[in-house]
Protein backbone atom coordinates (compact mmCIF):
# COMPACT_ATOMS: atom_id res chain seq x y z
CA UNK A 1 0.00 0.00 0.00
CA UNK A 2 1.43 3.21 -0.94
CA UNK A 3 0.62 6.43 -0.72
CA UNK A 4 0.02 8.09 -4.17
CA UNK A 5 1.76 11.68 -4.27
CA UNK A 6 0.08 14.67 -2.97
CA UNK A 7 -1.60 16.82 -5.59
CA UNK A 8 -1.42 19.99 -3.65
CA UNK A 9 1.95 20.51 -3.74
CA UNK A 10 1.48 22.01 -7.02
CA UNK A 11 -0.91 24.59 -5.75
CA UNK A 12 1.17 25.22 -2.55
CA UNK A 13 3.67 26.35 -4.52
CA UNK A 14 1.62 28.29 -7.09
CA UNK A 15 0.56 30.51 -3.84
CA UNK A 16 1.54 33.84 -4.21
CA UNK A 17 2.45 34.86 -0.60
CA UNK A 18 5.45 36.62 -2.07
CA UNK A 19 7.64 34.86 0.57
CA UNK A 20 10.25 32.59 0.31
CA UNK A 21 9.49 29.18 -0.04
CA UNK A 22 13.32 28.05 0.17
CA UNK A 23 13.66 25.26 2.63
CA UNK A 24 9.67 23.55 2.72
CA UNK A 25 9.28 20.15 3.87
CA UNK A 26 8.66 17.50 1.60
CA UNK A 27 7.17 14.38 3.07
CA UNK A 28 8.01 11.30 0.95
CA UNK A 29 7.11 8.25 2.29
CA UNK A 30 4.16 7.05 4.24
CA UNK A 31 3.75 3.32 4.93
CA UNK A 32 2.78 1.57 7.97
CA UNK A 33 5.46 2.27 10.15
CA UNK A 34 6.81 6.16 9.31
CA UNK A 35 6.53 8.77 7.58
CA UNK A 36 9.84 10.15 5.73
CA UNK A 37 10.23 14.09 5.33
CA UNK A 38 12.02 15.99 2.84
CA UNK A 39 12.33 19.60 3.22
CA UNK A 40 12.84 20.58 -0.07
CA UNK A 41 11.62 24.54 -0.70
CA UNK A 42 8.78 25.38 1.37
CA UNK A 43 6.04 22.78 1.13
CA UNK A 44 5.70 19.32 2.45
CA UNK A 45 4.80 17.20 -0.42
CA UNK A 46 3.70 13.32 -0.17
CA UNK A 47 5.72 11.73 -2.84
CA UNK A 48 5.07 8.08 -2.66
CA UNK A 49 5.66 5.13 -1.00
CA UNK A 50 8.60 4.22 1.15
CA UNK A 51 10.26 2.63 -1.93
CA UNK A 52 9.22 4.66 -4.31
CA UNK A 53 10.07 8.32 -2.40
CA UNK A 54 13.42 6.52 -1.43
CA UNK A 55 14.82 5.56 -4.80
CA UNK A 56 13.34 9.04 -6.48
CA UNK A 57 14.76 11.68 -3.89
CA UNK A 58 17.96 13.14 -4.06
CA UNK A 59 20.73 13.45 -1.89
CA UNK A 60 18.85 16.16 0.70
CA UNK A 61 17.98 16.47 4.49
CA UNK A 62 15.59 13.99 5.62
CA UNK A 63 14.12 13.38 9.03
CA UNK A 64 11.63 10.49 9.96
CA UNK A 65 8.65 10.51 11.70
CA UNK A 66 7.13 8.04 14.19
CA UNK A 67 3.90 8.19 16.33
CA UNK A 68 2.01 6.43 18.37
CA UNK A 69 3.89 3.54 19.56
CA UNK A 70 1.31 2.70 22.21
CA UNK A 71 4.08 0.19 23.65
CA UNK A 72 2.04 -1.97 26.72
CA UNK A 73 -1.16 -1.80 24.31
CA UNK A 74 -2.04 -5.56 24.38
CA UNK A 75 -5.82 -5.37 22.60
CA UNK A 76 -7.38 -7.18 20.25
CA UNK A 77 -6.38 -4.39 17.87
CA UNK A 78 -2.78 -5.36 17.85
CA UNK A 79 -1.72 -8.32 20.60
CA UNK A 80 1.95 -6.93 19.64
CA UNK A 81 2.44 -3.70 19.60
CA UNK A 82 6.16 -3.93 20.10
CA UNK A 83 6.44 -6.85 17.23
CA UNK A 84 4.67 -3.70 15.06
CA UNK A 85 7.28 -1.39 16.28
CA UNK A 86 10.10 -3.34 15.51
CA UNK A 87 8.75 -3.83 11.84
CA UNK A 88 8.84 -0.11 11.86
CA UNK A 89 12.36 0.41 13.29
CA UNK A 90 13.17 -2.10 10.83
CA UNK A 91 11.52 0.27 7.54
CA UNK A 92 13.32 3.01 8.96
CA UNK A 93 17.11 1.34 8.82
CA UNK A 94 16.16 0.20 5.33
CA UNK A 95 15.91 4.13 4.12
CA UNK A 96 18.77 3.94 1.96
CA UNK A 97 19.15 8.01 2.28
CA UNK A 98 20.33 8.38 5.62
CA UNK A 99 17.76 10.55 7.73
CA UNK A 100 19.17 12.73 10.13
CA UNK A 101 17.12 11.75 12.93
CA UNK A 102 13.74 11.21 14.36
CA UNK A 103 10.85 12.72 15.86
CA UNK A 104 8.35 10.67 17.56
CA UNK A 105 4.88 12.33 18.10
CA UNK A 106 4.16 10.79 21.25
CA UNK A 107 1.86 7.81 23.19
CA UNK A 108 5.87 6.06 22.84
CA UNK A 109 3.97 4.05 25.89
CA UNK A 110 0.31 3.22 26.60
CA UNK A 111 0.38 3.49 30.31
CA UNK A 112 3.53 5.51 31.56
CA UNK A 113 5.08 2.65 33.05
CA UNK A 114 8.50 2.10 33.64
CA UNK A 115 8.91 -0.97 31.16
CA UNK A 116 6.99 0.11 28.60
CA UNK A 117 9.28 3.23 28.21
CA UNK A 118 12.35 0.76 28.86
CA UNK A 119 10.96 -1.38 25.96
CA UNK A 120 10.62 1.48 23.35
CA UNK A 121 13.68 2.68 24.06
CA UNK A 122 15.27 -0.61 23.77
CA UNK A 123 13.94 -0.71 20.24
CA UNK A 124 13.79 2.85 19.02
CA UNK A 125 17.44 2.71 19.62
CA UNK A 126 18.10 0.08 16.87
CA UNK A 127 17.40 2.95 14.59
CA UNK A 128 20.88 4.61 15.92
CA UNK A 129 19.39 7.81 15.09
CA UNK A 130 18.50 10.90 17.17
CA UNK A 131 15.23 11.32 18.38
CA UNK A 132 13.47 14.11 19.57
CA UNK A 133 10.26 13.15 21.27
CA UNK A 134 7.05 14.67 22.48
CA UNK A 135 4.94 13.29 24.54
CA UNK A 136 1.21 12.26 24.01
CA UNK A 137 -1.54 11.78 26.71
CA UNK A 138 -0.68 8.22 26.86
CA UNK A 139 2.84 9.29 28.62
CA UNK A 140 1.48 11.45 31.07
CA UNK A 141 -0.39 8.91 33.14
CA UNK A 142 2.23 7.56 35.59
CA UNK A 143 1.67 8.75 39.52
CA UNK A 144 3.78 11.61 38.47
CA UNK A 145 2.10 13.07 35.87
CA UNK A 146 4.52 13.03 33.74
CA UNK A 147 7.75 12.32 35.90
CA UNK A 148 8.50 9.06 33.96
CA UNK A 149 8.51 10.80 30.41
CA UNK A 150 10.54 13.82 31.48
CA UNK A 151 13.06 11.97 33.42
CA UNK A 152 13.61 10.52 30.21
CA UNK A 153 13.30 12.96 27.82
CA UNK A 154 12.73 16.34 29.40
CA UNK A 155 16.16 17.21 29.32
CA UNK A 156 16.69 20.63 27.85
CA UNK A 157 13.48 20.92 27.88
CA UNK A 158 11.23 24.02 29.43
CA UNK A 159 7.97 23.63 30.73
CA UNK A 160 6.47 20.33 30.53
CA UNK A 161 8.73 18.88 27.91
CA UNK A 162 8.51 21.82 25.13
CA UNK A 163 11.57 22.91 23.15
CA UNK A 164 13.50 24.10 19.59
CA UNK A 165 16.43 23.42 18.04
CA UNK A 166 17.83 23.83 14.22
CA UNK A 167 19.29 21.52 11.39
CA UNK A 168 20.29 22.26 8.36
CA UNK A 169 19.05 25.92 8.41
CA UNK A 170 15.34 24.70 9.63
CA UNK A 171 13.92 25.15 12.95
CA UNK A 172 12.16 22.79 14.73
CA UNK A 173 9.65 23.28 17.49
CA UNK A 174 8.20 20.27 19.96
CA UNK A 175 5.08 21.48 21.47
CA UNK A 176 3.63 19.89 24.37
CA UNK A 177 -0.42 19.63 24.37
CA UNK A 178 -1.62 17.01 26.47
CA UNK A 179 -1.16 18.44 29.99
CA UNK A 180 -3.88 20.35 32.12
CA UNK A 181 -6.85 20.07 30.12
CA UNK A 182 -9.75 20.97 30.50
CA UNK A 183 -12.87 19.53 31.08
CA UNK A 184 -14.80 20.22 27.86
CA UNK A 185 -12.05 20.83 25.66
CA UNK A 186 -9.70 19.47 23.11
CA UNK A 187 -5.65 19.66 23.75
CA UNK A 188 -3.98 22.46 25.29
CA UNK A 189 -0.90 24.30 25.22
CA UNK A 190 -1.38 26.69 27.50
CA UNK A 191 -0.36 30.50 28.46
CA UNK A 192 3.28 29.88 29.34
CA UNK A 193 4.30 27.42 26.31
CA UNK A 194 2.62 30.23 24.23
CA UNK A 195 4.24 33.29 25.69
CA UNK A 196 7.77 30.92 25.25
CA UNK A 197 6.61 30.10 21.80
CA UNK A 198 6.77 33.77 21.18
CA UNK A 199 10.29 34.58 22.39
CA UNK A 200 11.20 31.51 20.43
CA UNK A 201 10.01 32.99 17.12
CA UNK A 202 10.76 36.38 17.93
CA UNK A 203 14.27 37.02 16.30
CA UNK A 204 13.62 34.39 13.44
CA UNK A 205 13.52 35.36 9.90
CA UNK A 206 10.10 35.12 8.01
CA UNK A 207 12.17 33.11 5.46
CA UNK A 208 13.30 30.39 8.21
CA UNK A 209 11.44 26.91 7.37
CA UNK A 210 9.58 25.97 10.61
CA UNK A 211 8.88 22.51 11.30
CA UNK A 212 6.24 22.62 14.45
CA UNK A 213 5.57 19.14 16.25
CA UNK A 214 3.19 17.70 18.71
CA UNK A 215 1.01 14.74 19.73
CA UNK A 216 -2.88 16.35 19.57
CA UNK A 217 -3.49 17.66 16.33
CA UNK A 218 -2.84 21.71 16.21
CA UNK A 219 -5.52 22.42 14.15
CA UNK A 220 -9.41 21.20 15.08
CA UNK A 221 -9.56 17.32 12.99
CA UNK A 222 -12.92 16.42 14.89
CA UNK A 223 -13.99 18.12 17.92
CA UNK A 224 -16.57 15.76 18.69
CA UNK A 225 -13.48 13.38 19.19
CA UNK A 226 -11.29 15.82 21.21
CA UNK A 227 -9.21 15.76 17.79
CA UNK A 228 -8.08 19.07 18.17
CA UNK A 229 -6.04 21.80 20.44
CA UNK A 230 -8.26 24.39 21.70
CA UNK A 231 -5.64 27.23 21.57
CA UNK A 232 -3.70 25.41 18.68
CA UNK A 233 -4.62 28.95 17.05
CA UNK A 234 -2.95 31.36 19.06
CA UNK A 235 0.30 29.12 18.08
CA UNK A 236 -0.76 29.19 14.73
CA UNK A 237 -1.15 33.16 14.67
CA UNK A 238 2.33 32.83 15.83
CA UNK A 239 3.65 31.23 12.56
CA UNK A 240 1.79 33.02 10.14
CA UNK A 241 4.18 35.51 8.96
CA UNK A 242 6.81 32.54 8.28
CA UNK A 243 6.75 31.31 4.54
CA UNK A 244 7.03 27.76 4.92
CA UNK A 245 5.35 26.01 8.00
CA UNK A 246 5.08 22.28 8.21
CA UNK A 247 2.71 21.21 11.24
CA UNK A 248 3.46 17.18 11.90
CA UNK A 249 0.70 15.35 14.94
CA UNK A 250 0.30 11.78 15.54
CA UNK A 251 -2.89 10.92 18.12
CA UNK A 252 -5.19 10.01 15.54
CA UNK A 253 -3.65 6.82 14.11
CA UNK A 254 -4.43 7.58 10.65
CA UNK A 255 -2.95 10.38 7.36
CA UNK A 256 -4.84 13.58 7.41
CA UNK A 257 -3.48 16.14 4.97
CA UNK A 258 -4.15 19.98 4.92
CA UNK A 259 -2.51 23.12 3.48
CA UNK A 260 -3.48 26.10 4.12
CA UNK A 261 -1.84 29.52 3.19
CA UNK A 262 1.98 28.50 4.11
CA UNK A 263 0.98 26.21 6.18
CA UNK A 264 1.01 22.37 5.53
CA UNK A 265 -0.45 20.09 7.70
CA UNK A 266 -0.24 16.36 7.94
CA UNK A 267 -0.98 13.59 10.72
CA UNK A 268 1.09 9.98 10.90
CA UNK A 269 -0.15 6.85 11.24
CA UNK A 270 0.69 4.64 14.44
CA UNK A 271 2.94 2.01 14.70
CA UNK A 272 0.60 0.07 16.78
CA UNK A 273 -3.33 0.08 15.89
CA UNK A 274 -5.78 2.18 13.58
CA UNK A 275 -8.27 4.02 14.42
CA UNK A 276 -11.26 5.06 12.83
CA UNK A 277 -12.13 7.76 10.42
CA UNK A 278 -13.86 10.70 11.60
CA UNK A 279 -17.46 10.26 12.85
CA UNK A 280 -16.67 6.84 11.34
CA UNK A 281 -17.62 4.83 14.44
CA UNK A 282 -19.48 5.29 17.79
CA UNK A 283 -15.96 6.27 19.20
CA UNK A 284 -12.40 7.09 18.52
CA UNK A 285 -11.29 3.80 20.11
CA UNK A 286 -8.82 0.68 18.58
CA UNK A 287 -9.84 -0.12 15.17
CA UNK A 288 -9.61 -4.31 14.56
CA UNK A 289 -8.86 -5.01 11.53
CA UNK A 290 -8.57 -8.43 9.49
CA UNK A 291 -4.65 -9.30 10.65
CA UNK A 292 -3.98 -9.07 7.25
CA UNK A 293 -4.78 -6.04 6.92
CA UNK A 294 -3.24 -4.42 10.02
CA UNK A 295 0.05 -3.55 8.91
CA UNK A 296 -1.13 -1.79 5.54
CA UNK A 297 -2.82 0.58 8.18
CA UNK A 298 0.44 1.23 10.71
CA UNK A 299 3.23 2.92 8.97
CA UNK A 300 6.37 5.62 8.93
CA UNK A 301 6.79 9.35 7.97
CA UNK A 302 9.37 10.54 5.63
CA UNK A 303 10.05 14.04 5.31
CA UNK A 304 12.37 15.40 2.53
CA UNK A 305 13.70 18.60 3.04
CA UNK A 306 15.79 20.02 0.05
CA UNK A 307 17.67 22.79 0.09
CA UNK A 308 16.33 25.15 -3.23
CA UNK A 309 13.40 26.13 -4.20
CA UNK A 310 11.62 22.81 -4.25
CA UNK A 311 8.88 22.21 -1.87
CA UNK A 312 9.22 19.78 1.14
CA UNK A 313 8.32 16.67 0.51
CA UNK A 314 6.54 14.29 2.87
CA UNK A 315 6.05 10.52 2.38
CA UNK A 316 4.26 8.12 4.48
CA UNK A 317 4.90 4.52 4.46
CA UNK A 318 3.10 1.56 5.70
CA UNK A 319 5.21 -1.77 7.62
CA UNK A 320 2.88 -3.92 4.80
CA UNK A 321 5.45 -5.11 2.36
CA UNK B 1 -18.44 20.06 46.24
CA UNK B 2 -17.26 16.55 47.57
CA UNK B 3 -13.38 17.57 49.22
CA UNK B 4 -12.94 15.73 51.62
CA UNK B 5 -9.82 13.52 53.24
CA UNK B 6 -11.72 10.22 52.54
CA UNK B 7 -12.01 12.08 48.71
CA UNK B 8 -8.35 12.74 48.91
CA UNK B 9 -7.68 9.04 50.08
CA UNK B 10 -9.68 8.00 47.06
CA UNK B 11 -7.77 10.15 44.58
CA UNK B 12 -5.03 8.66 45.12
CA UNK B 13 -5.98 5.98 43.39
CA UNK B 14 -7.47 2.65 45.01
CA UNK B 15 -7.99 -0.45 42.67
CA UNK B 16 -8.80 -2.54 44.74
CA UNK B 17 -12.51 -1.51 45.01
CA UNK B 18 -13.64 -3.33 48.12
CA UNK B 19 -10.52 -2.39 49.83
CA UNK B 20 -11.21 1.53 48.25
CA UNK B 21 -14.90 1.20 49.78
CA UNK B 22 -13.96 -0.20 53.26
CA UNK B 23 -11.38 2.08 53.99
CA UNK B 24 -13.74 4.90 52.77
CA UNK B 25 -16.70 3.80 55.18
CA UNK B 26 -14.13 3.97 58.12
CA UNK B 27 -12.58 7.38 57.33
CA UNK B 28 -16.35 8.89 56.88
CA UNK B 29 -17.55 7.56 60.33
CA UNK B 30 -19.18 4.50 59.69
CA UNK B 31 -21.73 5.28 57.05
CA UNK B 32 -22.65 2.45 54.71
CA UNK B 33 -20.76 3.13 51.63
CA UNK B 34 -21.45 0.00 49.80
CA UNK B 35 -20.77 0.52 45.74
CA UNK B 36 -23.73 0.48 44.93
CA UNK B 37 -23.75 3.12 41.92
CA UNK B 38 -21.47 2.56 39.21
CA UNK B 39 -20.70 4.36 35.99
CA UNK B 40 -19.79 2.86 32.89
CA UNK B 41 -17.14 3.52 30.60
CA UNK B 42 -17.74 3.03 27.08
CA UNK B 43 -17.24 4.20 23.64
CA UNK B 44 -15.22 7.43 25.48
CA UNK B 45 -19.00 8.41 27.59
CA UNK B 46 -19.86 7.74 30.92
CA UNK B 47 -22.78 5.84 30.96
CA UNK B 48 -25.05 7.47 32.34
CA UNK B 49 -23.61 10.86 31.53
CA UNK B 50 -25.61 12.32 34.73
CA UNK B 51 -26.18 9.76 38.08
CA UNK B 52 -27.87 11.28 40.74
CA UNK B 53 -27.16 9.49 44.22
CA UNK B 54 -28.10 10.27 47.91
CA UNK B 55 -25.07 12.06 50.06
CA UNK B 56 -22.57 9.10 51.30
CA UNK B 57 -23.16 7.01 48.17
CA UNK B 58 -20.19 5.49 46.95
CA UNK B 59 -19.80 5.90 43.03
CA UNK B 60 -17.82 3.22 41.43
CA UNK B 61 -16.48 3.70 37.55
CA UNK B 62 -15.82 0.59 35.78
CA UNK B 63 -13.58 1.31 32.43
CA UNK B 64 -15.03 -1.06 29.41
CA UNK B 65 -12.64 0.86 26.91
CA UNK B 66 -9.53 -1.02 25.01
CA UNK B 67 -8.54 2.89 26.17
CA UNK B 68 -7.43 3.99 29.54
CA UNK B 69 -9.48 6.84 31.06
CA UNK B 70 -8.86 9.08 33.95
CA UNK B 71 -11.82 10.03 35.81
CA UNK B 72 -11.45 13.93 37.64
CA UNK B 73 -12.90 16.48 39.15
CA UNK B 74 -13.26 19.54 36.65
CA UNK B 75 -11.21 21.23 39.12
CA UNK B 76 -9.17 18.40 40.18
CA UNK B 77 -10.65 17.78 43.28
CA UNK B 78 -10.17 14.08 43.02
CA UNK B 79 -8.53 12.32 40.53
CA UNK B 80 -8.64 8.49 39.76
CA UNK B 81 -5.14 7.02 38.42
CA UNK B 82 -5.17 5.52 35.00
CA UNK B 83 -7.69 2.95 34.49
CA UNK B 84 -6.97 0.58 32.08
CA UNK B 85 -9.61 -2.46 30.58
CA UNK B 86 -11.79 -3.18 33.41
CA UNK B 87 -10.02 -1.09 36.04
CA UNK B 88 -12.03 0.45 38.34
CA UNK B 89 -11.93 3.84 41.04
CA UNK B 90 -14.68 4.26 43.98
CA UNK B 91 -15.25 7.75 44.79
CA UNK B 92 -17.66 8.92 47.82
CA UNK B 93 -19.70 11.78 47.97
CA UNK B 94 -21.05 13.08 50.57
CA UNK B 95 -21.94 17.15 50.54
CA UNK B 96 -24.95 18.11 48.63
CA UNK B 97 -24.70 19.31 45.47
CA UNK B 98 -23.31 18.81 41.61
CA UNK B 99 -20.10 17.44 41.04
CA UNK B 100 -18.67 17.81 37.81
CA UNK B 101 -15.96 15.89 36.07
CA UNK B 102 -14.48 14.51 32.90
CA UNK B 103 -11.69 12.44 31.24
CA UNK B 104 -8.16 14.32 32.21
CA UNK B 105 -6.94 12.56 28.90
CA UNK B 106 -10.23 12.95 26.81
CA UNK B 107 -11.11 16.22 27.87
CA UNK B 108 -14.25 16.12 25.47
CA UNK B 109 -15.14 13.58 27.47
CA UNK B 110 -17.82 14.71 30.80
CA UNK B 111 -20.57 13.69 33.52
CA UNK B 112 -22.01 14.95 36.22
CA UNK B 113 -22.92 13.57 39.96
CA UNK B 114 -25.71 14.80 41.32
CA UNK B 115 -25.88 14.53 45.00
CA UNK B 116 -29.02 14.45 46.94
CA UNK B 117 -29.64 14.71 51.20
Amino acid sequence: MVDKANPVTEAQDAEPSGLSRRGALTCMVWAGTGLLWTLSGGVPKSVGLLGDAFAAVPAGFTFLQISDSHVGFNKPANPDALGTLREAIRKVKAVQSRPAFMIHTGDITHLSKPDEFDNADQIISEAKLDVHYVPGEHDFIDEGLGKAYLDRYGKGTKGQGWYSFDDHGVHFIGLVNVVDLKAGGLGRLGADQLAWLADDLKDKSASTPIVVFAHIPLWTVYADWGWGTDDGLQALNLLKRFGSVTVLNGHIHQIVQKVEGNMTFHTARSTCFPQPAPGAAPSPGPMTVPAEQLRSMLGITSVDVRTGDKPLAITDTILAG
Amino acid sequence: MARSFSDRIAARGVRATLAAVACLAVLAGGQALAADAQVKIANFTFDPPTLTIKAGTAVTWVNADDIPHVVSEKDGKFRSPALDTDDKFSQVFSTVGTVEYFCAIHPHMTGKIVVTP
